[in-house]
């Protein structure tokens, strides 16, 4: 079997290689004994770790990247399991356009979205910085959440929330009881991923953040300084592996209790 | 004491847009009863069902439960249960929490909360599977589990939607017993939706036959059978014969009629035919008899051939070609005496107080 596809074999070789060795360079390099990035490689050393744990201005980058990510995930997953709710079990008057419409910061280019946010911000006279990122953030996480979470809606019975309007209980009771428990894996991988994607974002960061760095735009600000360079490259190892971690907990949770995993519940 | 009407639909339509799926239903239903909603898919049975669970409500007309009006009332305040076509038991709670769902509010002491899922489980012999969860149960088992956490509600009314549709034959009929017995110790008036008619016949103390958003007939299963109102409930309850007929003349008791095949015959006006009605002869498989030679104990004796035999083991069904005509006759025997093969020439005898003049 493998014989005959060893052209495909090959293909999938290079594939790989393409998309995974920039990244994996990354982590190599920060233990490397040098300030420059070029083979052979010096010596190992933990030293641009230990750099890195000592930088304030990282840790406040770090810290605004955590709270507007918390913030951003937390809103549009909330918005977003209202919007599936709607789409997925009620009539909504033009479903089609409305849909559209709630998918289409998908497609405009984030850069659009930056420079309209920071028109609109500056033109009412308020200040840029964490606020208008995390309003952009939020903008931009929402599509996505609704994706996971309407996948998730439409996967499950609209019998059993009849079974728990039938049993007595009202349409409140029904969604805490019956609907939020079976959504919790989607919210969760909602959450996670949302989290994630603001926590990289940079464009609408960039444009809106002023003086509040968060992560993205501190290392791209140390990028100019060569002698600060490896230490972003420790930095960039650490998000990397957390990020990965984050994502692949997400995919995870979204696919748990589709069917095959029985035990999830809540106490409610 | 009296029996009364435990509900009753009156004057009821239902539209979805422009598609009127109930038009103009009447109906009333005893305290205690089982009684069949029986059709074909898309008649507007199950529709009539959720309108009684109240997840759709009637675009005119009311329904009554105990002489109280709950048309507009949720499904939550009613004080009936549903069982569910696909049973909707709770994927995410095991069946001890399934069965609890509906209790939340009576306010039940650890004990008696206790008490009242056992008794549910041993109803429908379910003992001990407290700690399953759906996915680990059979689709008899959930169908249980599913009328269990109805009927540990003690409803007024079980309304059950195709409960039986997705098991096998063999259970299914083990379970039409069951829940047949069960209805009859519990005394709870059972709604009952199927397009199985055989399901219907055999487990209900009347059924209402429905067909494109009307209710056709209404009657006990004997009555439907023997006596059907219509040509379409006599054609979806069993197998039956039906030729056309001419109505010649007609008066209070008797008619006059010219039949297809069988030629001009004089019947007792029972369903008070009136000239202009358009009318059908029918008569059932097994009310004609197959013989090698006339059958003199019989009104009626026609010559004709078999074209084909269908052995079902408990009977034998002869599809029988008249001579001189193209109508081909169903005709079944519970045993056969006599060794027939296709395309031996019979006689098929029958008596005219079996022959139904049924409306179109």
């Amino acid at each position: 079997m493998y014989n005959k596809n060893n052209t495909l074999f090959i293909y999938c070789v290079f594939y790989f290689a393409f998309l995974y060795i920039p990244v994996l360079l990354l982590p190599i390099f920060s233990f490397n004994d040098s300030f420059h990035m070029v083979f052979p490689l010096k010596g190992f050393t933990f030293d641009w770790y230990i750099q890195m744990w000592n930088k304030s201005r990282l840790h406040q980058a770090l810290f605004n990247s955590i709270k507007v990510g918390i913030i951003a995930s937390v809103v549009s997953t909330f918005i977003a399991l209202f919007a599936a709710k709607a789409f997925t079990r009620y009539k909504v008057k033009f479903h089609g356009l409305s849909y559209g419409a709630i998918l289409l910061p998908f497609i405009i280019p984030e850069i659009i979205i930056a420079v309209a946010l920071i028109v609109i911000w500056t033109s009412m006279g308020l200040k840029l910085g964490l606020i208008p990122v995390t309003i952009s953030h939020i903008l931009f996480c929402t599509p996505f959440c609704m994706l996971i979470l309407i996948s998730r809606m439409e996967g499950f019975d609209k019998s059993l929330e009849e079974a728990s309007r039938d049993l007595g209980e009202n349409s409140f009771w029904t969604f805490w009881r019956v609907t939020f428990p079976l959504l919790l894996p989607g919210i969760i991988a909602s959450l996670l991923l949302a989290f994630v994607i603001s926590f990289d974002e940079f464009i609408l960061a960039f444009f809106l953040s002023s003086s509040d760095q968060t992560l993205p735009i501190y290392m791209w600000s140390q990028l100019r300084f060569p002698k600060k360079f490896p230490h972003i490259l420790a930095l960039g190892a650490i998000i990397i592996i957390v990020t990965s971690l984050i994502v692949m907990t997400a995919y995870w949770l979204r696919n748990l209790g589709q069917g095959k995993k029985k035990d999830f519940s809540i106490g409610i | 004491m009296s029996i009364k009407n435990y509900i009753k639909i009156k004057n009821l339509s239902k539209s979805f847009g422009d598609v009127e799926v109930l038009k103009n239903i009447n109906l009333e239903v005893e305290e205690g009863e089982f009684f069949s909603l029986l059709g074909p898919s898309g008649c507007g049975k199950t529709t009539l069902l959720r309108i009684l669970a109240g997840f759709e409500y009637p675009s005119e007309g009311e329904v009554f439960f105990d002489d109280a009006n709950v048309t507009s009332l949720p499904p939550n305040l009613r004080p009936s249960n549903m069982v569910f076509q696909n049973y909707a038991i709770f994927p995410h709670i095991n069946v001890q929490r399934n069965i609890e769902f509906g209790l939340r509010k009576e306010n039940l002491s650890k004990d008696e909360m206790q008490q009242r899922v056992e008794n549910a489980l041993k109803m429908v012999q379910l003992e001990g599977y407290e700690n399953r969860y759906s996915n680990q149960l059979s689709g008899g088992q959930r169908q249980r589990i599913a009328l269990a956490r109805a009927l540990v509600k003690q409803p007024k009314v079980l309304l059950l939607d195709e409960p039986l549709g997705a098991l096998d034959k063999k259970l299914r009929e083990e379970m039409q017993i069951e829940l047949r017995n069960l209805q009859k110790s519990l005394g709870i008036t059972f709604i009952f939706v199927t397009h199985d008619q055989e399901e219907a016949m055999t487990m209900s103390d009347r059924i209402a036959v429905m067909d494109e958003g009307n209710i056709l007939q209404v009657s006990p299963p004997k009555e439907i059978y023997h006596n059907p109102k219509n040509k379409f409930v006599s054609q979806f309850i069993g197998n039956i014969n039906i030729l056309g007929a001419e109505i010649k003349s007609v008066s209070n008791e008797n008619l006059l009629i010219e039949v297809d095949c069988f030629g001009s015959m004089q019947l007792k006006n029972y369903q008070q035919i009136i000239e202009n009605d358009r009318i059908n002869i029918a008569i059932r498989p097994e009310e004609i008899t197959i013989s090698k030679i006339s059958d003199s104990n019989y009104d009626y004796n026609f010559q004709g051939n078999v074209k084909n035999i269908s052995f079902y083991g408990e009977s034998t069904y002869f599809y029988v070609q008249l001579n001189n005509s193209d109508k081909i006759l169903m005709v079944s025997k519970n045993e056969t005496k006599e060794p027939f093969s296709e395309n031996d020439n019979c006689f098929v005898n029958f008596s005219s107080n079996n022959l139904k003049i049924i409306k179109d």
